[in-house]
């Protein structure tokens, strides 16, 4: 059980990561923000609270390994890792410029902090099985966390890697899905229905938790019983809102790709200054 | 004759010996890509993904983040084909070292069909930055180069046959990436070539000289990076080029060497390959003979482009 400082400070770096979050998309006048501000939660308790990592050293052989599957959600990444230390928060405004070391999609060749390129939906989890099995042929204590959309489950080649990371029993691995229901056509029950996905890992031979992806401390909970999983991934479905923590941006599938305009930033910032 | 397929799968093994890092994947075909090989040995590094080619590419491209050096097999048609787009994200554009060690390429798969046989791979992986392109003659090249491939520190393509070939390349022959091979001197015309079409090559030449031609063969293993400099000296030297491939006449070798000759040493050239079609049933024989794959044709090309000097 986290103390209630500490969901107190998760929360507050979760707002703050919102912000940047909302800035950077600002300034790039391009970018994903519906399902950046879904996954921050998830992120700043990854982060600030259970990945082993130093972002002094970010190839730190160690290092618990972090995948974006669902790479458009680069911002909330980018934010979390300027946050943590990897770079100069000063970086944030070059998103998605030329010559930027912030890709409009996460690149592990050019951002200190990223563990390997996404964007192309559904390649991610692949990565990850991949990456938990080098941990355990190289006897690395480091786990592997991957964060997927709910759309992005639509893809098949998540099922490949589904089948694979179950084969392998691998333990060191715990996927999350931001279960915001929305993608960029509309409802994701509408596009291509995913649901029920809990049973369907279930039947994957997956462990799997259903949780409130804004619930730090369910968040943490469920991660911590990821841990303590023997045999088997951990499968977190994690309920979420798309557009979290900007009134007018929530549960809206026409802000999947849409940035903020200055007058939708300023009163977004307004309302996350004074939550 | 030994298939380049059996070489892969004895120095695959040697090379697990020699280093713990190497891991090897395949998607439900190692008795076929020889991988099974490496298995037997090394259990615990060796993956199968079942048939699943995509994610054993993503696998691969993992394994590779985590410090390991995986050689990742399957048939060329679903390596190059089926899992493309995995390899272009997963292991190309972030450059990491994946090996992908394709088997069963070109017509000479045979009996199985135009399903099963690539004749476009080379196409699609040399499109590809960052992305290294070899297809060895014969058992000891491929041998070299899967050693120089698991050397390298990039993704690299590797483009083997099931059928057995004439050994062109003496035992412990080495390979570097990039370069190419003269494999017997001429004046009048060169085969540049890759493959298995490397020792019909050599036929052809020694046909020709009967008739008191002069053919160069220049064995190309490694499709990219190119070996520009021995392509644009026998165009000097020989002033007429045949270029030979198991693979389509678009987007493989043939194209690669005109690109080269084009902005290099304009000379005129005859593209020997599959003209733009699928293959089909038959005995590799009997498709490299349909398809004008043999010695037979190459002389009549060379003939051809004589007449264009």
């Amino acid at each position: 059980m986290l103390t209630e400082q500490t969901v107190r400070d998760l929360e507050q770096t979760a707002r703050q990561l919102r912000m940047e979050i909302l800035k950077m998309l600002n300034t790039a006048r391009s970018g994903h923000t519906g399902g950046s501000l879904s996954a921050t939660d998830i992120l700043a308790v990854l982060y600030f609270h259970k990945m082993r990592h130093d972002p002094s050293n970010p190839s730190w052989a160690e290092r618990d390994r972090f995948v974006l599957s669902k790479g458009h959600a680069a911002p909330a990444l980018y934010a979390t890792l300027a946050e943590a230390g990897y770079f100069p928060r000063e970086e944030l405004k070059t998103l998605r410029r030329i010559g930027s070391h912030l890709q409009g999609h996460p690149d592990m060749n050019k951002t200190p902090g990223v563990d390997v390129c996404t964007g192309s939906l559904g390649q991610g989890l692949s990565q990850s099985v991949g990456l938990a099995l080098s941990a355990r042929l190289a006897g690395r204590s480091s786990r592997v966390y991957a964060l997927l959309g709910d759309g992005e489950v639509q893809e098949g080649q998540v099922w490949e890697a589904a089948m694979a990371a179950a084969h392998y029993r691998l333990d060191n691995l715990c996927a999350i899905v931001d279960h915001n229901g929305l993608q960029i056509d509309g409802e994701v029950a509408k596009v291509m229905n995913v649901a029920p996905l809990g049973p369907k890992f279930l039947a994957f031979n997956w462990h799997v938790l259903e949780v409130d992806g804004h619930d730090v401390q369910a968040i943490c909970q469920a991660l911590h019983d990821a841990d303590k999983t023997q045999g088997q991934p951990t499968m977190i479905v994690a309920r979420t809102v798309k557009g979290k923590g900007v009134p007018f941006f929530e549960h809206k599938a026409s802000y999947h790709g849409v940035p903020p305009s200055d007058d939708e930033l300023s009163r977004a910032l307004d309302h996350l200054g004074h939550a | 004759m030994i298939a380049t397929r059996d070489a892969y799968g004895k120095v695959l093994a040697e090379l697990g010996r020699e280093n713990e890092r190497v891991v090897v994947l395949d998607a439900d075909l190692s008795g076929s890509t020889k991988t099974g090989v490496f298995a037997k040995e090394f259990p615990e590094r060796f993956f199968n993904a079942g048939i699943a080619e995509g994610n054993m590419i993503g696998m691969a491209a993992g394994l590779a983040a985590g410090g390991m050096i995986p050689f990742a097999s399957t048939f060329a048609v679903f390596a190059a084909g089926r899992a493309f787009e995995q390899i272009r994200q997963s292991a190309a554009y972030p450059k990491l070292g994946v090996k992908i060690v394709a088997t069963h390429a070109g017509i000479t798969v045979g009996e199985d069909g135009g399903s099963h046989q690539a004749i476009e791979d080379l196409a699609i992986m040399r499109a590809l930055p960052n992305m290294t392109v070899l297809c060895p003659a014969d058992g000891p090249e491929t041998t070299a180069a899967i050693r120089a491939a698991a050397a390298h520190p990039g993704p690299v393509y590797v483009r083997l046959g099931r059928s057995k070939v004439p050994v062109v390349f003496p035992n412990g022959c080495d390979f570097a990436i990039g370069r190419g091979a003269t494999l017997c001197e001429g004046t009048d015309l060169t085969f540049i070539t890759t493959g298995l079409m490397s020792a019909q090559a050599l036929t052809a030449a020694a046909i020709l000289a009967e008739g008191g031609i002069s053919a160069r063969v220049v064995h190309l293993g490694s499709i990219k990076p190119l070996d520009v400099e021995l392509v644009l000296k026998a165009a000097r030297e020989t002033g007429a080029i045949v270029t030979a491939e198991e693979h389509s006449v678009i987007g493989g070798l043939g194209s690669a060497v005109c690109e080269t000759l084009a902005e290099g040493q304009p000379v005129p050239v005859e593209r020997v390959g599959l003209r733009d079609v699928f293959g089909q049933s038959g005995t590799a024989d009997d498709l490299l003979a349909h398809y004008g794959l043999t010695p037979a044709y190459l002389v009549e090309a060379a003939e051809r482009v004589l007449q264009r000097k």
